[in-house]
Order: C-alpha cells, then structure tokens, then sequence
C-alpha cells in the first residue's frame, strides 16, 4: 500500500510535466490542425535554456537566493523559448499554411530534426548533469518497511503546474485573446472576417504552448537533474500521446491525459516492467487512435461527405 | 517585423533599401535572441563533472551577420516571376531522362573506378552508390503506401527493421546452418544463405505490414500516421529490449556476406576472384553489391509502374483521392489497403536484408524513428508518387549530407576542430524545411495521370488530393 502511494505520487508529478507539454500539442492541433513534431524538441531546447540560465545566474552572477534565480531562470526560458516557438512558426510553418497537406508535417519534421541537431552540435552530445537544486523530502508515512516521500521538488512541480494551469484557463476563458483563439479553432475563415487577426492568434498560440512547455522543461531539468540533446522525441510522444488520449482539441482533456500517462507509465514501470515502459504508452497510443479516436474529452469527429 | 512592407515600397527604389535594412535589422535582433542561450554559452564539465560555461559570443557574431545578410538578399533579390501554369515537358522527356539516368547508373562503378583507382573506388561505390540506391528503394517502397494509396505512414522503417533482422536471424541461425548442412552438404548454407533469406526477409516484413495494417484500416490521415509510428517505436523498442533473440543494443554481428550465386567474395581457392582467374580485392564485393542493389531498386520501381496500370493499382489511386467514393463504386478498401501495406512493406523489407547484408552488422541504432522521417520526406519531396521525383530527392538529401563527409579540406578554413560530418543531419533538417517551403508539393509536381479520357494530359498536382487516405 506504501509502495502504491509513493508511485501514486511520483505518477502525478510525472503527469504535470506531460500535461505542461500535452497542452502545446492540443492547442495548435485544435486552431491549424497540424501535429507540430518540433515541440518535443522545443521543450528539449527548453530545458537547456533553462539549465544555461540557471548557471549563469548561481556561478557567473552569483545570485544568493535560490527561489529568486529559479523564478527569473523561469521567466527568462519562457520568453526565449517563446522566442524560438514564434520564429519557428513564422519561418517554417506560416508560409505553408493552406499548401498541400502534408507540407507543414514534413517542415515539423525537419525543424525537428533542425532542433535536436543545433543543441547537439553546440551544446554537446553527452548527458549534462544539473547541480541538485531543492534536494529536501518530507517522510509521510514513516512505515518500517517502505517510508512514502515526497520531495520539496515534487511539491514545487505540483504546484506551478496548478498556478500555471489557473493562469492558463483564465487567459483562455477570460481575455480577448482567449477568445479569439476558440473562434479561430471553431471557424478561421468565420473568425477573420469577424476581424480577428488570425495570424496573430495562431502565433501567440504558438507562444502560449512554448511557454508552458518552458515551464516543463524547468521542472523537468529540476526533477530529472540531466539533460540530453536527444530527450525532446520520447517526452514529445508520451505528451502527445496524453493529449490524443485526453481527446486532441481539448485543453482540459491534455491535462487528464497527461496525468494518466504519467500514472500509467509510473505503474508500469513499478508492477511490470521498466525496460518496456515506452512500449505502453506506445501502445496506449495506438489504442487511443483505433478504438477511440476522440480520446476521453474529445468531440467526435464527424465525416461529412 | 514589417516583412510586407519592402513590397509594397518596390517602386521606390532608396525608400525600398532603407525599408529592407530595417528589416534585416530586425531578423539580426531575432537571430540574436534565438542564438543567446544555445550558442553564446557553451555548457562543460570540469575537471570535478561540475558544468561550467564557456562563453563563445564570436558564434553569436557570425549567426547574426548571417542573418541579417539573407535577410537583406532575399529582400533585395529581383522576385522572380511566378509559373501558374502547368508547362508540359517535351513529349518522351521524362522517358529520355529516365533512360540516360539508368544507363549512368550501370556505368557508376566503371566510371568510379576509372576516375578514382582501385582505392577510392570502394569509397565512392559504397558510400555515394550503394547507400543512396538504399534510399532510393526504400523511398520507392514507401511510395506505393504514400504516394499511391495515400496512406501516410511514418513507421515505414519497421519493416526495414523485420527485413534485416530476418535476414541476420535466419543466416546465423544455428539449427538452420546444422539441417541445412546435414541435408545438402555443409558448403551449401554459406554459399546461398543470402539468396534464399532475402526472399523471406521480404515475405516476411509484407506479412508483418498485413499484422500491423490491419488495425489502423479505418484509420485517416495524421492518426494513421501517429499510430505507425508508435508500431514503429514498438517494434525498435522490442528489439532493444528482447535480448535473448535480438542481443538488444549489442546487435547481431558476423551476418553472411551475400555471394555470387554460390561464389564467396573471399581470397580463398574457391572465391569469385580465384574461380575467374582474377587478382584478389575487396572491390569485386562492393561492386557486385552495387548491381544487387540496382536490381533490387529497379525492381521496385517496374512492380510499381506495372501495378499502377492494374485494378489494384487504379484502386490505389482512386482510394488516395477519394475514400468515400471509392468505397461507394464498390472497391473493396480492405484489401486496397492492405495489399498497398504488404507490397509496400515488403520492399521495405528487401532493402532490410540488403542492408544486413552489406553492413555484416545490425543494431536497434540503425532503425530510429529518424530513418523513417528521412524515407517519408523524401518520397514527399520527390513528389507523391512521382518515381523520378523520389530517385531525385534520395539523391540530393543522401548524396549532399554524405559529401559532407568529403569534406576534410573544410578543416583548413575552419581549423582543425571542425568537424563536418557532425552538420550532416543539422543540414539535412533545415534542408528538409527549406525544400518544403520552395516547393510544397515537391520536386517533380506535375504528373502524368494513369488512367485518361481521350487526350494524355499532365496534370498539375494541386488537382490531386494526395494524403488524404
């Protein structure tokens, strides 16, 4: 019971950081309908903003305070991440938006491959090890057998997701913006005409979704303590996969699923097997799409001939 | 960034210039914020594995001139004028071209060797030959599955993975080697072992692309794609991780080198070299792996062209065009579909086995989800369907990021640290997005339709609705 209460844990904050990037992926497939392949490596490129940041601020500037450097490490890699996310979208994939179907896939395609390669070439190819940061846990159960932590960590992951999820919902629910993001996901052609500045729209949904998958790669970095030019594909999958379980379009869907796979995933690894933890959310994903192609809190899709 | 602007001011030539320099000035701010964090400051682990950061700002230099440079040419730069219309190509150019391109082809290795000696030869045959031919077979392969029956499949290099591992299992298999060597003789295995296991490495990858086609039938576009690709990972995952068949990571080395018919490429009595009177060299293999590979491509490629005049084939393309309506003439999409899979899939297969064959080692390393990216690019850049256009593609996105490997005279201008090779796929992505924003639809975009009414048209290929699938 003390072992499934830890791995409960560890699932949830596993979950946050996938329902972080989940989000990037079903916004954009909500407004353009397009698989943006390059976001996994966006929060890959974010994670090393952020661990450069991080340096620089402890070691060249010598901050004192360790709250205050993770905050301004936090909003810096938002805005540089965003940065990145908005010049993508503009180069890579505005040009061919309304061209041939699969022209933007195979332009994410390459931007990711783009992506992973850059941070491998000047960034090197090995595992960087990140100087421990909030190394404390608090023993919940002291049980003689098995003693259920939770680390300070896992409390700072779990709470900046919610505030940032609250955040998040208000500018999607409440502002302007939001709004015309979800006219723009209902109906582009209606929302132009209506004077939304779709354009825009569409940038800023890239820079929303880099900027919680910036938020992501900090925690993740944090969490993780390594950071490797190649983890962009395989975290890219499993938020992906969160999102198309949760229903693709659906933000709080992105959120569910990524929570699910992070459960899943952590107890797979825990009751079955860890070498094959990949292969289930692999698996989850090809279910999802045959059996329930509208995920849990998707809207069907309906055919129209 | 007023990007529009400098083209509305085109008329006014000074006021165009200050415009297109504010601009530019603006995408070297960009290019300087992008280049920051990655570039400016490098991370490294010191004597105490503690990351520290090397600051290189001179990087930051050079990428902001860079880009403050194209910037302001591609402003300035005369537009070019833009072709609406489709312009036929001479009647029997494409045929023209074709053959020309062929007859170089076969000529490749004589011409290789005359040009480069005995010791470059290998060099140029194995590396530019053999493993763009590689490419192009499987971007051929892939091509019936994407190109013609418009289903987008993003884990093509599954099969490629059950081709070459059926092959390497099935040639270093102990039992095999034991009843074939009690049943025939014990010459017979290595002798023949790569001719018998190809056609059932082939058999073999087109029957898994049935397994794997049947789940995601009623599946469409994007999800199909999302759903191969997870069947690929899978498949790569369970390689890696089944070690007692696979040997996981390690890989299975010491493969069978494929002979001829029965003659081994070795420096023994019975050799190909010994058996023809001929000087012992390694280069006989390489060049006989040349034409195996050539005949397996060309093979691909007129099973294509063949089935493209069939009912399949006509059905094939009715279905990338329209599903609902293919379906309502009473095509029976099922087997579209999955013929398309398991034909596609077992070329893809044949190119796996080749490659066990010429490389003597396999590794899960080898099967990324990278090499299916690259297939699926090239075969949408060649222009679905258009099996010059694939040929082409292979050609300039293998051949120019294995020139990089040629490139050692780089090291000079550069110094000695720089390394070329490690740009190949950093080019080969921006290359990627660069093609597609040139050229949406491809290289070669217009084709010839297979099935017409009275008069032979080309057909611009915005009228057809690839990819729909």
């Amino acid at each position: 019971m003390e072992y499934f209460l830890q791995q409960l844990i560890n699932g949830v904050t596993l979950g946050s950081i996938y329902g972080l990037i989940a989000i990037g992926y079903t916004m954009v497939f909500g407004i353009i309908g397009m698989v943006n392949f390059a976001h996994g490596d966006v929060f890959m490129l974010s994670t090393f903003i952020a661990l450069i940041f991080l340096l620089a601020l402890t070691q060249v500037l010598g901050f004192g305070s360790l709250a205050l450097a993770l905050l301004v490490v936090l909003l810096l890699g938002m805005l540089l991440t965003s940065l990145w996310a908005w010049a993508i979208e503009r180069l890579a994939y505005r040009p061919l938006r309304g061209s041939f179907r699969l022209a933007p896939l195979i332009s994410a395609i390459g931007m990711s491959i783009f992506l992973s390669n850059l941070v491998q070439v000047t960034q090197g190819p090995r595992n960087k090890p990140v100087p421990s940061v909030l190394g404390g846990v608090i023993a919940l159960t002291g049980g003689e057998v098995y003693a259920v932590t939770l680390s300070y960590k896992q409390i700072m992951i779990v709470v900046v997701t919610v505030v940032l999820l609250a955040a998040f919902w208000y500018v999607v629910q409440r502002t302007s913006l939001g709004r015309a993001q979800r006219a723009c996901e209902q109906d582009r052609k209606m929302a132009a005409l209506l004077g939304v500045d779709v354009d825009r729209t569409i940038s800023l949904t890239f820079v929303i979704g880099a900027a919680l998958a910036a938020v992501a790669g900090l925690l993740f970095m944090i969490y993780y303590g390594v950071v490797n030019f190649a983890d962009g594909f395989v975290p890219g999958v499993k938020a992906f996969t969160a999102a198309v379980l949760g229903g693709i379009g659906s933000l709080p869907g992105a959120v569910l699923g990524g929570l699910l796979i992070g459960l899943i995933e952590t107890l797979w690894s825990a009751y079955f097997s860890i070498d094959y933890k990949d292969v289930a959310t692999f698996l989850i994903l090809a279910i999802t799409l045959v059996f329930m192609p509208s995920g849990l809190l998707g809207k069907p899709d309906v055919e129209k001939v | 960034m007023a990007v529009d602007a400098a083209h509305d001011t085109r008329a006014m030539a000074p006021t165009r210039i200050l415009a297109a320099i504010k601009d530019a000035l603006g995408a070297a701010l960009l290019a300087l914020g992008l280049a920051v964090p990655v570039l400016a400051l490098r991370t490294e682990q010191n004597m105490s594995n503690e990351l520290i950061l090397q600051p290189r700002w001179g990087y930051v230099a050079v990428a902001v001139v860079l880009a403050f440079l194209a910037r302001l040419g591609y402003l300035l730069a005369p537009a070019l004028p833009k072709r609406e219309r489709a312009r036929p190509l001479p009647r029997g150019f494409g045929r023209a071209l074709s053959v020309g391109l062929l007859v170089l082809l076969l000529a490749y290795p004589v011409l290789a060797l005359a040009i480069t000696g005995k010791a470059g030869a290998i060099k140029w045959i194995d590396n530019f030959g053999i493993q763009i031919l590689i490419y192009i077979m499987l971007g051929w392969g892939l091509n019936i599955v994407v190109g013609l029956a418009g289903l987008l499949d993003l884990g093509y290099v599954a099969f490629y993975a059950v081709g070459a591992y059926a092959y390497a299992l099935l040639a270093t298999s102990d039992p095999v080697k034991a009843f074939m060597a009690d049943w025939i003789g014990p010459g017979f295995w290595p002798a023949w072992a790569f001719w018998i296991c190809l056609p059932v490495a082939g058999l073999m990858a087109a029957f898994w692309g049935i397994l794997l086609g049947f789940p995601v039938l009623r599946l469409r576009g994007d999800y199909l794609a999302i759903v191969t690709l997870a069947f690929g990972e899978i498949i790569r995952l369970v390689l890696i991780n089944w070690v007692p068949v696979t040997n996981g990571y390690a890989g299975i080395s010491s493969i069978p080198r494929p002979s001829f018919f029965g003659l081994p490429f070795n420096a023994s009595d019975q050799g190909f070299a010994a058996f023809f009177g001929l000087e012992f060299t390694p280069l006989y293999r390489t060049i006989f792996l040349f034409y195996t590979i050539v005949c397996l491509a060309l093979l691909t490629n007129w099973v294509t062209l063949r089935l493209r005049r069939l009912p399949l084939g006509r059905a094939w393309e009715a279905l990338r065009e329209d599903e609902i309506a293919c379906r309502s003439l009473g095509i029976n999409t099922t087997n579209t579909k999955l013929t398309a899979f398991a034909i596609g899939a077992g070329f893809g297969g044949f190119a796996g086995s080749f490659f066990a064959a010429r490389q003597g080692f396999i590794s899960p390393e080898s099967f990324t989800f990278m090499e299916s990216a690259v297939v699926l690019s090239i075969v949408v850049m060649g222009g679905m369907g258009s099996q010059l256009g694939v040929a082409i593609a292979a050609f300039v996105m293998i051949g120019g990021t294995e020139i990089l490997r040629e490139l050692d005279w780089l090291k000079q201008v550069f110094g000695a640290d720089f390394e070329p090779t490690q740009y190949r796929m950093l080019l080969f992505g921006l290359g990627m997005v660069l093609l597609m924003i040139w050229k949406p639809r491809g290289l070669v975009s217009f084709r010839a339709p297979s099935i017409f009414l009275r008069e032979r048209r080309m057909v611009r290929a915005e009228a057809v609705r690839e990819g729909r699938g």
